[in-house]
């Protein structure tokens, strides 16, 4: 899709070439990781939200403090953790599949064989511009995770409420992503990288 | 079991608890002896729930004092609160289990939590605790949402004594339950008192219970509590009170209490 749209710009100036440039660098750096964190805020997110929040409701967390256990322990630690090693990987995947998909498409549309896509790319990439997507991933994940335990936590003894907290908790986290990938993007540019 | 002293169990002093502009308990003052069965009853609303989740520390008081085995259970400290965490058990409406857990697993929480036993030990603790609730042997591989309500709450009990406490809290304990599935319930905490010396403290709506099993009877009006035996309590003259144990359903339960024998704690299915 990105280079579709970008190929056609670029082909204003013969520079077709470029969509792979575009390709890689918009890929590694932002999109991979973005989307990825994006469906994972709707699918872990919700879910943690939901588990949580089904659990107060049926007095399981009130349980859990008459017992003696930590409710954050127990349940936010190893959701918590769990996100923040599963999303890097899962960015890597994306990546990947990004950049295949790109390729393919070039490849059809824009007649750049594979060869010559492989070595465009490998002109357009920073060392660092693979590790630039990947180092937000847990970020993103401890953003997603917190969020989603959070309103967990806030559910009131009611189905409704439990629903409700459970988008509320999709919106906030895909919307604090955005917020710390800009903030991501406005520090990098300050390092120059 | 002997009395070890005559210090009340749990102590509660000064009692204020405020939602919002809205005023629960007020200056309410409650002792809780060892040994015995307390009922606590109470319009709906007026905040025997939250008595209950106070008193175990699930809720912070404005104000107010609450002793539990002596220890300040709103000033404890860690370890101190680690210590009562032993020496109770909370049943919560409908059980309250942990939905991830089968009914021994769920049993077994507390006692991995609180103490290092080796896993067969605590199989074999948590298969004697689901046998003393009256629950048949493999009740202990099920999950919460494959048992019945009557069930559950007999699995929730289970738990509640996993470390053989010494007070057992329980919220609403015969809702929901059929007739004779509540009658074995009230068996199964009579039985469990004589034999174990548990003292229970029971929030209830059911007249039926208090008659069949509690010493004692706190009363929640005015935000205070009015405790005395059934006794005292039939003879006061406080409207509500008048009204809930002389009304066509407190009649009805004197006198099922007073023609029928309770039924003893059976494997009847609940």
């Amino acid at each position: 899709m990105l280079a579709y749209q970008g190929a056609d710009q670029l082909r204003r100036f013969g520079a077709e070439i470029y969509t792979v440039n575009l390709l890689g660098v918009g890929i590694l750096r932002e999109l991979g990781v973005l989307m990825a964190a994006i469906i994972i805020a709707g699918r872990s997110g919700s879910a943690f939200t939901a588990q949580i929040g089904t659990m107060r409701v049926n007095e399981e967390i009130d349980a859990m403090r008459t017992i003696g256990l930590d409710p954050v322990e127990v349940l936010v630690i190893p959701r918590l953790f769990g996100l923040m090693l599963t999303l890097p990987m899962l960015t890597l995947c994306a990546n990947l599949l990004g950049i295949l998909g790109g390729a393919l498409m070039a490849w059809a549309s824009l007649d750049i064989t594979p060869q010559q896509f492989t070595r465009q790319l490998q002109s357009a990439l920073y060392p660092w511009t693979f590790w630039i997507g990947l180092i937000k991933a847990p970020f993103f994940a401890f953003i997603i995770a917190l969020t989603g335990c959070y309103e967990g936590f806030q559910v009131a003894r009611s189905a409704e409420s439990v629903g409700r907290l459970t988008t509320l908790s999709v919106v906030e986290s895909i919307f604090l992503v955005i917020v710390a990938d800009a903030a991501f993007s406005i520090v990098f540019s300050m390092l120059r990288i | 079991m002997s009395d070890r002293s005559s210090e009340p169990l749990i102590r509660v002093r000064g009692l204020v608890n405020r939602f919002g502009n809205e005023t629960v308990h007020e200056d309410l003052d409650l002792d809780v002896r060892r040994g015995e069965v307390l009922g606590i009853v109470g319009g709906s609303g007026s905040g025997k729930s939250v008595l209950l989740r106070t008193v175990v520390g699930l809720n912070r008081p404005v104000a107010g004092k609450i002793e539990v085995f002596g220890s300040d259970v709103l000033a404890a400290s860690d370890a101190e609160r680690r210590e009562l965490e032993k020496r109770w058990g909370v049943l919560f409406q409908d059980g309250a289990l942990f939905s991830s857990l089968t009914v021994a697993q769920n049993v077994e929480v507390p006692i991995k939590e609180h103490f290092k036993l080796p896993l067969r030990l605590m199989d074999e603790i948590s298969a004697i605790k689901v046998g003393l609730v009256g629950l048949p042997a493999d009740a202990g591989e099920k999950y919460p949402a494959q048992l019945s309500g009557g069930m559950r709450k007999r699995a929730g009990l289970a738990r509640a004594l996993a470390l053989d406490p010494e007070v057992v809290f329980l919220d609403e304990p015969t809702a929901g339950l059929d007739p004779i599935a509540a009658g074995g319930f009230d068996g199964l905490i009579r039985d469990l008192r004589a034999s174990l010396g548990l003292t229970v403290f029971m929030v209830t709506h059911d007249l039926d219970s208090l008659f069949a099993i509690c010493d004692r009877v706190a009363v929640l009006v005015d935000k205070k509590l009015r405790v005395g035996t059934l006794e005292q309590l039939l003879k006061d003259d406080h409207p509500w009170i008048h009204g809930y144990f002389h009304g066509p359903r407190g009649r009805t339960a004197q006198a099922a209490e007073a023609a029928a024998a309770i039924p003893e704690r059976s494997a009847a299915p609940v």
